[in-house]
């Protein structure tokens, strides 16, 4: 079980859009390093031939028919916009591309 | 006797004879959360308390049964939610700064099926930050006290439905589940808490911790009013993709049957990887005395082994901080909630990373980094992956067991109810109370506690937990309602906080 | 628009010395009534924010219900591309934070997707080359952003942008190609020819609208180059939101001379994604791929997966329009075009705006003289796409239609052509208000017939002595006089009447 390293910390923060100051980061690098050792003793317990399960109960084919359905009102869906212009979410100018 | 000690059961017969009206119920309920809920050293069980709101749904409700046509048996009996589920009109803040002031634009589908059938909503509970946490100490709004003893956790992550429930100030709450979070509380608290099994009730509405873990559930003081809340949120619904077709019913039946005592032929599983020296002795204690009671209502007990179950904390520490990770990515300060702007000419980017840092606390940054690193390429495998087999291995233990048996048991929490404060860093420690519960999730099955005693070294009620399989929540009620029937009848009456025990 | 480039290198020598491998992902948005899942309406051009509600605006708790229709269509674009569809598949969440995204991941399918393992044949000049699919998978597509300030509204420089979610959540099907090797100079007719074989097969599917300029099909192109004879392929670049057949063409044209100037100067590529500019048809660096770019995709556990049946996979492989090849035999076979012509018109996209030209009246030369003449010269001049160049094909027909009844001739068409390209109404509007009509009664033209004859009474002479030809130049004085708005016939005829 490899230490995570302040570095790394910082890294998984910028992942996770989360702003650590220092201190923050000194508090948490080592309670998380705590948590992953002891979720490590997982490693190896199941084989190959083990599937693995992410739905706990088994189910196949939910699909809904392609009706409108009435939706929210612009007021109902920009009322909680920390800011908002002309029926739109106002944001901070975006860095980087479209993906 | 105040309205406010009668079950929820009883307060419906009431109204249904016309002894009681549900504005008076309500109002009953709103002077008990005024009486004890506020101040500094108050029980905090609620986040928001909407009396006006509450009122008038109970003068509707009185109307309705004035005419002839209640909605619903248990229409006028007044409820408090979780602050986890989403409900019009009223603040939704999932304990969090991030969603201070939010004021959701729908209802849950458990809500809106609270309110078709007429019960009064009083208010919003308290809750660790976006269900994460044991204790409720990690609300953004101050933690909850267990009426037991206020300077006491009253477990969590939903602390506030099952201290309102124990403190008189709700007959009925809705909690959600997602390793525990309604039985631990159940447990730590003196009453019932049910977790349905996975899909039975719907999740659309439930802010989600871990969408494959997180189910929606009754918290009472008694089997029979979860059996009867029960019924009345579950059901399939078009809205979630993972609700089950088949409805789970029977279960007011089956805890009516239960009332009778009689186990005859019912095979008991104590799960034997549930006990062991990490456990409290007066814990263990009253679950013994439990598993005697059963055995002498005629059940057969055996020991069973469910081996992986050593395993399911670590998968659940992963599968659950990899769907967190994921899920509370929405909360970037750009569409609701809470912005904050830093000097400059701040990029989105930097106002989300500000926003994300100031609006969530520790527990909640925690887990959001462990679930990013475990879900990161390289990693995958090895944790989140690997997480999900245990997962597998954790529905294989479950299936064998329960083709010896037809519920298991064990005690609810490894421990009683721990001072504030306790363990507060050392998340590692306050994982640990979820010991018992998380296999449940892990594997979809239901499972629910109800109070075994007080551990006589502290005083504390203790919690025995039942877990049955996927869509026999029926066996759950019965059992359970078979112990209570005992237990009531060697205490004189449920057990009630003395602080809170009507003079 | 291109940042500072160490040299483009000619083409010719850049096939000299490199082959080049491509990749082609294209997006193309279904045209369901609702999003992929939500109801929503998909409808194109509403006001902001009034086709959302708590699923697709990301809103806490809400839940997403995938859509029978999309999946219904992915499966069918899937067959129709020659695809495997999967027994069994999941949704995965692809985690990323971007502004017009609600949730911060988008609902996508990882490595189970739909459909899988399939090819595409595409013709080019003659010559057909097998698109390998590697898979379709079905995803969402995102809200919409709009730049405020700055100076040029672009995403860089803006002090704010703003949000419309209409879009976010319009089902969106991924096609990704396998690497596209051994085209060599061809390579940028073959991406275009693979586009717009797609274009038109899910357009005969009728899933899509297809539309390029619209953004309801949007194309990514991935390029390499391996030194020549090499197997290994060289670093990639990943040209975003390519929008127009031509463009493709181009992009693939410019990466190619870019990564070669690289290259050649000792430098390495950098695996980026790159922007494409419409106006001078080069490419500049957006977004470098760093380590820091992990997706964490993982399982959608709010859905099931989905296992589409066997019976019912079978049951819409009956629904699959003709394919692509047989359908360009059979028209040319009911055209009468010869190879060469049909080249022509697949090589001009011109093979849907025929069929309707065709269908709405025209006679198949005429509908394709009109498309590879007149009208790809004005599209080429405009720098667009044949089918936007602005005329339908049934004004074509109409136009065609007036010919053959004698109204126009086809000096006269070209100024309804202008008067068509001009926005002003329709063949009948135009001629009206330009009074371009063929002069059909013979009053005006004796008159003008006359007097070309008293002009030149040497020619008259001629004509009289039975030389035919040399009416051909009182024709031509007369349709001066008449502005081109006689019918030369029958002013040939008329001379030769009065001479006789
Ligand atoms: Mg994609
Ligand atoms: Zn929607």
């Amino acid at each position: 079980m490899p230490e995570l390293s302040r570095d790394e910390v910082r890294h998984l923060a910028d992942l996770a859009r989360i702003d650590l100051s220092d201190a923050e980061l000194e508090h948490l690098a080592p309670q998380l390093n705590v948590i992953l050792e002891s979720v490590a003793s997982i490693q190896g317990v199941a084989g190959d031939d083990v599937v693995a399960t992410s739905h706990p109960i088994p189910m196949t084919n939910v699909f809904r028919d392609d009706v409108v359905v009435p939706g929210l009102t612009p007021v109902q869906a920009l009322a909680g916009a920390p800011a908002k212009e002309d029926d739109k979410f106002s944001v901070p100018r975006i860095l980087g591309d479209e993906q | 006797m105040s309205w406010i000690y009668r079950t929820a059961a009883e307060q419906a017969a009431a109204l249904a004879a016309g002894e009681v009206t549900s504005v008076e119920l309500t109002q009953a309920h709103l002077d008990q959360i005024a009486a004890v809920d506020d101040g500094g050293e108050g029980v905090h069980a609620f986040l928001h308390v909407d009396a006006d709101g509450a009122l008038a749904q109970a003068m509707a409700s009185d109307e309705r049964r004035a005419s002839g046509s209640p909605l619903h048996e248990l229409d006028g009996v007044p409820i408090a939610v979780k602050d986890v589920l989403t409900t019009i009109g009223l603040p939704t803040t999932c304990g969090s700064k991030m969603l201070e002031g939010w004021v959701p634009p729908y209802d849950a589908t458990v809500v809106a099926k609270l309110k078709a059938a007429g019960l009064p909503i009083l208010g919003k509970t308290n809750m660790d930050e976006f269900a994460m946490g044991s204790s409720t100490e990690n609300s953004a709004y101050g933690p909850t006290r267990n009426p037991w003893d206020h300077t006491r956790i009253p477990g969590g992550s939903g602390g506030g439905s099952a201290a309102a429930v124990a403190a008189f100030e709700a007959p009925l709450a809705l909690g959600t589940d997602t390793g525990g979070s309604i039985r631990q509380p159940g447990a730590m608290t003196g009453t019932v808490g049910v977790k349905p099994t996975y899909g039975s009730v719907s999740r659309y509405g439930l802010v989600a911790l871990a969408n494959s873990l997180d189910q929606v559930g009754p918290v009472t003081r008694t089997v029979l009013d979860s059996a009867l809340l029960q019924e009345l949120i579950g059901g399939h619904d078009p809205k979630d993709s993972t609700s089950v077709p088949t409805p789970v019913t029977g279960l007011v039946e089956a805890a009516r049957q239960g009332g009778t005592k009689d186990l005859a032929g019912v095979k008991v599983g104590v799960v034997k990887e549930l006990a062991g020296d990490a456990w409290q002795t007066g814990v263990m204690q009253r679950f013994e005395e439990s598993v005697a009671l059963l055995r002498q209502m005629g059940a057969e007990i055996v020991e069973v082994s469910l081996p992986s179950f050593v395993h399911a904390m670590a998968a659940y520490y992963l599968i659950l901080p990899a769907e967190c990770s994921s899920n509370l990515a929405k909360f970037d300060a750009m569409r609701y909630g809470l912005r904050v702007t830093p000097e400059g000419s701040p990029s989105a980017e930097d106002v989300m990373k500000v926003s994300r840092d100031a609006g969530f606390g520790d527990e909640v940054k925690r887990r959001i980094m462990i679930g990013t690193y475990a879900l990161s390429s390289g990693y995958y495998d090895a944790y989140y992956g690997q997480a999900q087999k245990i997962r597998t291995l954790i529905i294989e233990d479950f299936k064998k067991a329960f083709e010896q048996v037809d519920v298991l048991v064990s005690p609810t929490a490894p421990s009683t109810a721990f001072p504030i404060g306790e363990k507060v860093d050392d998340p590692l420690s306050m994982y640990l109370q979820d010991l018992a519960t998380i296999p449940a999730n892990l594997a979809g099955v239901p499972g629910i506690s109800l109070p075994s005693g007080l551990a006589p070294e502290d005083g504390l009620p203790t919690g025995v937990q039942f877990l049955a399989p996927v869509l026999e929540d029926a066996r759950l009620y019965r059992v359970g309602a078979a112990l209570e029937t005992a237990l009531f009848e060697q205490w004189g009456g449920q057990i009630v906080p003395p602080a809170y025990k009507e003079n | 628009m291109s940042d500072t480039l160490p040299g483009l290198i000619d083409f010719d020598e850049v096939l000299e010395k490199f082959d080049p491998a491509m990749g082609l992902e294209v997006h193309v948005e279904l045209n369901t009534n609702t999003k992929m899942f939500c109801g929503c309406p998909t409808t194109f051009g509403g006001a902001p924010n009034t086709q959302v509600c708590p699923t697709c605006l990301g809103l806490p708790g809400a839940m997403p219900v995938v859509n029978a229709k999309a999946v219904e269509s992915a499966i069918r674009i899937g067959l129709a591309l020659n695809c495997e569809i999967a027994e069994w598949c999941r949704f995965a969440r692809k985690n990323y934070f971007y502004p017009d995204m609600p949730k911060n991941f988008q609902t996508s399918q990882y490595d189970e997707p739909i459909a899988f393992d399939g090819y595409l044949d595409v013709d080019v000049e003659g010559e057909t080359y097998r698109i390998e699919i590697e898979r379709a998978h079905m995803e969402e597509d995102t809200g919409k952003a709009t730049h405020v300030g700055g100076s040029t509204g672009r995403i860089h420089g803006a002090d704010y942008s703003l949000i419309d979610y209409n879009r976010a959540g319009i089902p969106l099907i991924e096609i990704v190609t396998r690497p596209i090797l051994g085209a060599g100079e061809k390579a940028p007719q073959v991406a275009r020819a693979y586009v717009s074989a797609l274009r038109d097969l899910i357009k005969a599917l009728g899933v899509s609208d297809v539309r390029m300029d619209q953004g309801s099909m949007r194309c990514d192109v991935n390029l390499s180059l391996a030194p020549k004879g090499s197997k290994v392929l060289g670093t990639r670049s990943e040209t975003k939101n390519v929008n127009s057949l031509r463009s493709v063409e181009r992009a693939v044209r410019f990466e190619m001379s870019r990564h070669a100037g690289v290259l050649l100067s000792g430098g390495s590529v950098l695996q980026e994604t790159r922007h494409f500019h419409e106006d001078d048809g080069t490419t500049s660096p957006g977004r470098e791929k760093s380590d820091a770019e992990d997706y964490r995709y993982f399982p959608e556990p709010d859905l099931v997966p989905v296992a589409p049946s066997r019976a019912w996979v079978d049951e819409l492989r009956t629904t699959l329009p003709e394919p692509p090849a047989e359908r360009r035999a059979r028209l040319q076979a009911s055209w009468g075009y010869t190879d060469l012509e049909m080249r022509d018109v697949i090589n001009a996209d011109a093979i849907e705006l025929i069929e309707e030209t065709v269908a709405a009246g025209a006679a198949p030369q005429a509908a394709r003289k009109w498309w590879l003449s007149e009208i790809s010269r004005r599209a080429n001049e405009a720098g667009v796409e044949l089918a936007s160049a602005g005329v339908s094909p049934a004004q074509v027909a109409e136009v065609q239609q007036l010919i053959d009844e004698g109204t126009l001739n086809d000096k006269l068409a070209r100024q309804v052509f202008d008067g068509l390209f001009a926005g002003e109404g329709t063949p009948a509007q135009i001629i009206e208000k330009r009074g371009l009509a063929l002069v059909s009664d013979d009053g005006p033209l004796l008159t003008a017939i006359e007097e070309a004859l008293a002009a030149q009474p040497d020619i008259a002479d001629k004509i009289r002595g039975g030389n035919h030809k040399a009416a051909g130049a009182i024709v031509g004085a007369v349709m001066k006089a008449t502005r081109g708005q006689a019918d030369a016939a029958r002013v040939q005829q008329l001379i030769i009447e009065k001479l006789a």
